[in-house]
């Protein structure tokens, strides 16, 4: 890729996604739509930068849980998957009942939770852990089939038990879609925090949100939706660093040029 | 010229001193049998070619004899290097096999690749990398051990497969179609250095070929496994001594070992 394209790379959006704010900025100037109802980026940023201090509280709760869930959702989407790849009974009995409890909306179920948990930290987290639970395990099992059936006879052919079999191979060539799985898992997280707090809570950008839309604050409303998006795009840039740490062989022809 | 083309039935006329004896070999697949009665002998440093077309059972006579298949029946025969012979039959782990993919592991450095077999078997990192490690000059490695598979040439790819199976310790290497993927140029290349190679380390070796050329030029003997249920037809000895070169594959000898072997096949 010559420097001009790699330019023209990350130019190009940032050019896109300036023309909207200026056009959303230009729309709620003109007065053609009430601006209380459609308040626009500066008013934002502005109410933004005012409850910033309030705003970092609720995101440190609105992390936590997101974070604890995302670390139970991962341990156990691992569990989970390397149980269905190391016995095809499993697999066939699981998948089947996976793939049905993800056409459950997570909203659907959030009031359940609150109703079984009460309003404290635990159903937040088992929400996070639910949302994140399947494209982590599923992710993983596609990467753990993903091995080719000769490197595994190759292995026999060594003498490697299972377990080796497993951690020298398939938990390396899972590693892919194990990040993959976790770009999709972390943003759920966040999304899945604040939805199990609209529900009650007393803590996190959730309940944040609800207190102000009861007093009509759009402008706040929109601070705190930027605020959640641009938490979950610095998540997913932080999972891309972890990638690229963690697997320097899938970034060799970048390097080179 | 001397070719003697001779029929085989079991091996039960087989030298002593045999490292390697497969003796009526049997299997089957539910009700199609694939190997009728296999047997087969290497000697200490020899280089046997199982000359087949493809689908006649030769993967499944290798995962035979690599452990990773029981036969139905007979028994293969491992020297001890204490004179006697023991029936590895159904055991992993005692021949060295290499498949005609490198199967590198991408994730790995070369060093750790080839360290793998070692590793496998118990030892330490750090021991089993620098075991791997004296090996790199007398296979062409030097320099590559920190890249990764991904960094290096199908051909000395391949010399890494040969290091990891020769790492795996034992004095027999099954090798199925370890240069079929290769291109011309490149085979030859790595053609000529494991045969020089192979005679350095004093492995014997089994090899799996379609490719009569191959056979020919690389073999002390060739078996031609035929049928179905498949079984060694005919056994051909190259009495021509390795390496040859490549006029050798000009030659009027060549030619007629490529006619009668055409002719059986």
């Amino acid at each position: 890729m010559s420097r001009r394209t790699k330019t023209a790379e990350w130019l190009t959006p940032i050019l896109f996604i300036g023309a909207a704010l200026l056009i959303w900025q230009a729309v709620s100037m003109s007065g053609l739509v009430p601006n209380y109802m459609l308040p626009s980026p500066i008013q934002m940023v502005q109410a933004l930068v005012k409850d910033f201090p309030l705003l970092m509280k609720h995101s440190r709760a609105t992390l936590i849980e997101a974070g604890l869930g995302l670390l139970i959702g991962v341990a156990l989407g691992f569990s989970v998957a390397a149980l269905m790849d190391a016995f095809p009974t499993a697999r066939r009995g699981l998948y089947p009942i996976l793939v049905i409890t993800q056409t459950i909306p997570p909203v659907a179920i959030a009031p359940l939770l609150i109703l079984w948990f009460s309003y404290g930290i635990a159903p937040k987290v088992v929400l996070v852990v639910l949302v994140s639970f399947f494209p982590m395990a599923v992710g993983l099992l596609e990467g753990f089939q993903s091995v080719d059936e000769d490197m595994i006879r190759l292995m026999k052919s060594m003498k490697a038990s299972r377990w080796q079999i497993f951690r020298h191979v398939k938990v390396p060539a899972a590693l892919g879609q194990f990040f993959s799985g976790l770009k999709i898992a972390v943003s759920y997280s966040v999304i899945g925090a604040v939805i199990a707090e609209w529900l009650g809570g007393f803590e996190g950008l959730g309940v944040y949100m609800t207190r102000v839309k009861k007093a009509y604050s759009y402008d706040k409303m929109f601070a705190v939706i930027l605020l959640v998006s641009v938490i979950s795009l610095l998540l997913m840039g932080l999972v891309r660093i972890l990638q690229r740490k963690c697997m320097p062989w899938a970034y060799l022809n970048e390097e080179n040029k | 010229m001397s070719t003697d083309t001779q029929s085989r039935s079991g091996s039960g006329d087989a030298e002593a001193g045999d490292i390697l004896r497969a003796e009526h070999l049997v299997k089957s697949y539910g009700d199609r049998k694939v190997l009728g009665d296999v047997s087969i002998r290497l000697s200490p440093g020899e280089l046997v070619s199982i000359l087949g077309v493809s689908g006649v059972g030769k993967t499944t006579l290798f995962n035979i004899l690599s452990g990773l298949l029981k036969p139905d029946s007979g028994s293969i025969l491992l020297a001890d290097g204490e004179g006697g012979m023991q029936n590895i039959a159904g055991e992993t782990g005692r021949l060295s096999y290499m498949l005609q993919k490198d199967m590198l592991l991408p994730h790995k450095t070369i060093q750790d690749n080839v360290a793998l077999p070692l590793l496998l078997k118990g030892m330490n990192r750090k021991d089993a990398r620098a075991k791997a490690l004296s090996f790199f000059d007398q296979f062409g490695l030097s320099g590559t051990q920190e890249k990764y598979p991904a960094q290096l040439s199908g051909g000395m790819r391949q010399r890494a497969a040969l290091l990891r199976t020769y790492l795996c310790g034992n004095r027999v290497a099954l090798l199925d179609e370890p240069f079929s993927a290769l291109d011309t140029l490149t085979r030859t290349s790595v053609q000529e250095w494991y045969l020089k190679v192979m005679d350095e380390i004093r492995m014997s070796t089994l090899f799996i070929t379609h490719d009569i050329d191959e056979a020919i030029l690389l073999s002390d003997r060739i078996y031609i496994m035929k049928g179905s249920p498949a079984s060694m037809t005919d056994e051909l000895v190259i009495p021509t001594p390795r390496p040859r070169d490549r006029d050798y594959m000009l030659s009027e000898e060549f030619l007629s070992y490529k006619r009668q072997i055409r002719a059986i096949l």
